[in-house]
């Protein structure tokens, strides 16, 4: 009797254990799904409307068939290198601050702030630096475009630098101070060099993130059909494209947009692949 | 202990010296004068403030979060609260209880650390010449002279250790504090690194802090006991260790208690 019912006890246990690793599998099956489901369409439908003209010719003219978007191409490259001169100085160097200096209320407060930067919609961010480059400069520009940019940036890298650092040991840092060498010298050879792995994913992934933003770059870059290296005046960017081209009304253009969308794509997975092989090759690893 | 006359012998002059973490108290009135070229061992059980007390003599101790002082420390006659502590612990190095080679640098690089961090390039012959040197005082040069360009992590926890004494020793202090350098070491490599204090000991001051009592019977000239942050006993290892005056030391000493 006792035997059956311990018996019956162990056949309930191993059914709740098989239940509840079904239910987590349903749960990860339904997180995955719309990334399958938005990659999935995106390759299917742009890949069919990819070709290397797409990468080296500009837009053709309306009513023209054909056309690219080398322009946008280079546009966003610039964009994002202006973005990205400006942001990960800051965002490093902030980082290292908020990862070394002592304890004070002005860390308090920078710490506070950096964290509501990162919940500002870019949307704001894009009405923001219309008000204060776009209305003054009178005109839309690649460098507000890139300023935008780099604000969204700035808070992803100063948090992950921070956590990098963070995760250096204390010992080394002695192993630097008991050598006499002056805390910044430590801070930034030292403890930023043994972190480097960490802060570089982050600037990697603070890429990915601000190559698709496309809400911030219509109030400041507004895009132009047109190929421009000119960094004062509006220039195309692959974002702007594929908005324009997908709200248009012509089939073409539709596909145009998946192409583009495609191209952004691989350009973001290039980075994020990129990040992953620096996580792995320069992370610090513990004896 | 020697007479008056001598004074000028000590290089390190602990004077009526009161520590705190926040309110805890972690030393009581420390009074106690370190030899030049002796070995000076610290022992006493785990929390007594061995550790805080040479840690105020390269003045890291004030470092930590909430932590507090008086009385003074002399080094060299001179008070270290005056010294630029950068100069000071360019005169005192350190060794830390886990062996902390930089792991982005390279064996080479590790020696000459405390060169390249402070910003002062060398002339190749110079480094060359620096790294080999320092390298087989630290008795590490035979088993490390193929692998000079490795990561310092492929080394074993004892070679670890020895660049480390390496790398302080590169920049050339005249006090060496080594904190329970051995304690994550197996035998031969306390022995190895023991036997390195005993040669290092004509060029440097030496301050061991060590839990294990043998040791500093084997390698020090002078002990210090500590129990809660007061100073038991100071005195001629030989003589702490053969005729305690204190009960508390000889009870410690002989395993009884800690």
């Amino acid at each position: 009797m006792t035997i059956m019912m311990l018996r019956l006890g162990y056949k309930y246990q191993k059914f709740q254990d098989r239940l509840a690793t079904c239910v987590v599998y349903f749960l990860t099956f339904l997180t995955v799904l719309p990334l399958f489901l938005v990659v999935g369409y995106i390759v299917l439908n742009g890949f069919r409307h990819f070709s290397l003209d797409l990468l080296i010719k500009n837009p053709a003219p309306v009513g023209e068939a054909g056309g690219g978007v080398l322009n946008g191409i280079i546009g966003s490259v610039i964009i994002i290198v202006i973005a990205a001169l400006m942001g990960i100085p800051i965002g490093v160097l902030g980082g290292v601050y908020l990862a070394e200096a002592k304890e004070s209320r002005f860390k308090h407060i920078l710490r506070i702030a950096v964290e509501i930067l990162q919940g500002i919609p870019s949307i704001v961010i894009g009405i923001v630096v219309y008000l204060l480059i776009v209305l003054p400069m009178r005109g839309f520009s690649a460098l507000a475009g890139g300023v935008a940019l780099a604000i969204i940036m700035l808070p992803v890298i100063v948090i992950s630098t921070e956590e990098s650092l963070r995760l250096v040991p204390h010992e080394l840092k002695e192993a630097g101070i008991a050598l006499g060498v002056p805390g910044w010298r430590v801070s930034l050879f030292v403890v930023l060099r043994t972190g480097l792995g960490g802060v570089i994913s982050g600037i990697l992934l603070s890429l990915s993130r601000i190559a698709g933003e496309t809400a911030p770059l219509l109030f400041t870059v507004l895009g132009s059909q047109f190929f421009s290296l000119k960094i004062t005046q509006p220039m195309a960017a692959l974002p702007l494209q594929i908005f324009n081209y997908s709200i248009s009304p012509y089939p073409e253009w539709h596909s145009i947009g998946f192409a583009v969308s495609f191209l952004l794509l691989i350009f973001i997975l290039t980075i994020n692949i990129m990040t992953r092989t620096v996580i792995e090759k320069m992370s610090y690893k513990r004896r | 202990m020697k007479e008056d006359g001598m004074k000028e012998s000590f290089i390190i002059q602990v004077r009526g010296l009161f520590a705190y973490y926040g309110r805890n108290q972690v030393l009581k009135n420390i009074n106690l004068n370190i030899e030049e070229n002796k070995i000076t061992a610290i022992i006493g059980p785990s929390g007594c403030g061995k550790t805080t007390l040479i840690r105020c003599f390269n003045r890291l101790f004030e470092m930590a979060p909430d932590s507090s002082s008086s009385g003074s420390i002399l080094y060299k006659d001179n008070d270290i609260a005056l010294h630029d502590p950068i100069d000071l612990r360019r005169e005192i190095g350190m060794v830390f209880q886990r062996a902390n080679p930089f792991p982005t640098m390279h064996i080479y690089n590790n020696v000459l650390a405390g060169y390249h961090l402070n910003g002062r390039h060398l002339k190749k012959s110079d480094a060359d010449r620096i790294v080999e040197e320092t390298l087989k005082k630290a008795a590490l040069w035979d088993e490390v002279r193929d692998k000079l360009f490795q990561s310092p992590q492929r080394l074993s926890g004892g070679q670890q250790q020895r660049l480390c004494i390496a790398r302080t020793i590169a920049v050339c202090p005249k006090v060496i504090l080594l904190d329970e350098p051995c304690a994550a070491l197996d035998p031969i490599s306390t022995y190895r690194i023991e036997e390195l204090m005993l040669t290092l000991k004509k060029d440097y001051t030496i301050v061991i802090v060590t839990h294990n009592m043998q040791q500093a019977a084997r390698v020090s000239d002078y002990t210090a006991f500590l129990m809660l942050g007061n100073l038991i006993e100071f005195g001629l290892t030989n003589q702490i260790f053969t005729s305690p005056k204190n009960k508390r030391t000889e009870e410690y000493i002989t395993g009884r208690f800690g």
